[in-house]
């Protein structure tokens, strides 16, 4: 299939469509609105639903009751309204249900602006919502990669019974990129016979978070950290660039700033400074033993951010006390410049030249 | 030998963990009987909320959803758009419905939303221990209103079916009790017609159900009927709010904004 010019939030929504995702709730928030607007039209050709709600805890609980019934339920927010879906997210959780959520991050906290930020680190990736859960949490890079992404978020979602989080920067949502359409299979799934599709024939089903028997919940927080411990083993996802040859700095970044990360290690070479990078893909699981195996090669490693200090504290626990971990990162909706970062890295090298 | 009297089939054989002199236990046998004589079972979906009847699903012999605290009409909204054939009900308190879960009961209510809302009344939060509800009587003493609600600090009770019968979309509003035998025949005849009307997906259905809570109301079970008839009755009628009819005018439509009224220059 040839490549078309798609803006990020609605190749997401014919992505996910694509996929399968054919029930779809949602709320209008800056900047992820296209998602909603694209999908209002095109949801009615093919034939799924599409309803704008009340509001993003109505959202999140329209995709707990359409995934109970064994549908492929997904939404799309942004940080302030992705907050408001964590009470929704927990309880999903908690039932098992699968879902996809994709949240467009702008700069926080608070209402902050419109502006891409990924100040939402810590939110997706260690929970975010009250009680011991975890999300599948996968960061897109580029549009064409958020178009890829989709059809795994909702076949991981199926497969653990869990929600999947896509978080990009409002750069992804936001830019125009070539993006192409493949064609994606995925080995078969169980059939959803816990799904709550009337008792024909069988015992009544229930899609249920509420264990009042000490023993009965602590069984369900086991058998959910198994699920993420299975995670850890299958679902880890990373890019490496430059790593094939000799490199005094590791830069960490995901999304948006793993691409400004590029650039500059091409400005440092320039410099006669060798760096490479580690992209995480997947940031729950992290891909904790690469940044350990790639860091040590390096004399020091540097997180680049839109936040201030988040994802350096997965590096750090990576890395133990092996190398010094250090942070470079703007926030407030200002996207680094590739200057900033070579600068971050001369600073920290002392006038050093390999 | 004649059969006069079982278990619905729609009811599994359950002790319920409910109070003496509560009609919790009667509504829900009313919800299955009519479940049952629709003949609805096998495709009913119920949504427990949080509170009482939060363990709802132990009692009814169907598929059921868990939702948080006042979150059940949008589980219903996701099931029923999701999956239309299904006939859907939530069956809620008056705590989850009328105060954490006010947004999502009055929108699904009023996108048409074409499920079933069993609403149980009874002036008090029950599971937490006897705290003030919005639908709390003036001057009702409660855990959280130990000189009696207080109208001119936090207001009036609210009363949901004059509230969502003031909305254009919802199709069927009735307000029952299940505190006398007549009373219960009432109720039982507002729920087969709000399930008959959403089998023939016509409209959003709400039934809000007057009820007792002799342990919380710190009465015993006869009193508290009568405390129901005299107290609650008088401020929360009896009595149907909204009919269905089927629309026959055209739908309203408002020209685009962009579109012009063809006088402009």
């Amino acid at each position: 299939m040839s490549k078309v010019l798609m803006k990020g939030n609605e190749a997401i929504a014919e992505s996910a469509i694509r996929a399968g995702g054919l029930c779809y709730f949602c709320y209008p928030l800056t900047p992820q609105s296209e998602v909603a607007e694209y999908l209002s039209r095109r949801m009615v050709e093919v034939g799924g639903a599409y309803l704008q709600a009340e509001s993003e805890v109505a959202v999140i609980n329209m995709v707990y009751g359409a995934a109970g019934a064994g549908a492929r339920a997904w939404s799309t927010s942004s940080s302030p309204g992705f907050s408001l879906m964590m009470e929704g997210l927990s309880y999903i959780a908690a039932a098992e249900l699968p879902c996809v959520v994709v949240n467009i991050v702008r700069a926080g906290p608070g209402l902050g602006g419109i502006l891409p930020s990924q100040g939402d680190y810590r939110q997706a990736t260690k929970g975010g919502g009250h009680g011991d859960y975890r999300c599948l949490v996968l960061a897109p890079s580029s549009v064409q990669e958020a178009v890829d992404m989709m059809p795994l978020a909702f076949d991981r979602a199926d497969r653990y019974r869990n929600p999947v989080i896509v978080i990009g920067d409002g750069m992804i949502g936001q830019m125009m990129e070539p993006v192409e359409f493949k064609e994606w299979t995925f080995p078969p799934l169980p059939p959803k016979d816990w799904a709550t599709t009337g008792a024909r024939g069988r015992k009544p089903n229930l899609i249920n978070s509420l264990h009042l028997a000490p023993s009965v919940e602590e069984q369900l927080n086991i058998t959910l950290a198994e699920k993420y411990e299975q995670m850890k083993r299958e679902e880890v996802r990373f890019e490496e660039y430059n790593t094939d040859q000799p490199y005094r700095v590791l830069l960490v970044a995901y999304g948006t700033t793993a691409r400004i990360g590029k650039t500059a290690i091409a400005q440092l070479r320039e410099k006669g400074i060798s760096a490479a990078l580690l992209r995480p893909i997947t940031l729950f699981p992290f891909p904790e033993a690469r940044v350990l195996e790639l860091g040590r090669k390096a004399e020091f490693l540097l997180s680049v951010e839109m936040s201030m200090g988040q994802l350096v504290e997965d590096v750090r626990c990576a890395m133990g006390r092996e190398r010094p971990v250090h942070f470079f990162g703007r926030s407030g909706g200002i996207v680094p410049s590739p200057e900033e970062v070579v600068g971050a890295v001369e600073s920290r090298l002392g006038g050093g030249r390999s | 030998m004649k059969t006069l009297f079982k278990r619905p089939e729609s009811l599994t054989d359950t002790p319920t963990h409910y109070c003496p002199g509560c009609t919790h236990g009667v509504v829900h046998r009313l919800v299955a009987e009519v479940i049952d004589e629709l003949g609805l079972r096998e495709r009913t979906v119920g949504i427990a909320p949080v509170g009482c009847s939060v363990l709802a699903f132990n009692y009814f012999n169907l598929d059921f959803q868990q939702a948080a605290h006042g979150r059940a009409p949008a589980l219903a909204t996701g099931i029923k758009r999701a999956r239309p054939d299904l006939i859907v009900f939530t069956y809620q308190g008056d705590g989850d419905l009328a105060s954490i879960g006010m947004a999502e009961i009055i929108h699904a209510a009023n996108r048409g939303e074409k499920f079933t809302v069993v609403f149980i009344n009874n002036a008090i939060y029950g599971m937490t221990g006897g705290q003030m509800a919005p639908t709390t009587m003036p001057g009702q003493v409660t855990t959280t209103s130990p000189r009696g609600r207080d109208v001119s600090d936090v207001g009036y009770p609210m009363r949901m079916c004059e509230l969502l019968a003031s909305l254009r979309t919802p199709g069927f509003i009735e307000r029952v009790a299940a505190h006398t035998p007549q009373q219960v025949v009432k109720a039982r005849r507002a729920l087969k017609t709000a399930f008959e009307l959403q089998r023939d997906n016509k409209c959003f259905t709400f039934v809000e159900c007057l009820s007792t809570c002799p342990t919380n109301w710190g009465v015993t079970p006869f009193e508290a009927t009568r405390w129901l008839e005299e107290h609650l009755a008088p401020y929360y009628p009896v009595q149907n709010f909204k009919k269905y009819e089927d629309e026959k005018d055209p739908k309203p439509q408002t020209p685009d904004p962009k579109a012009g009224d063809g006088n402009a220059g």
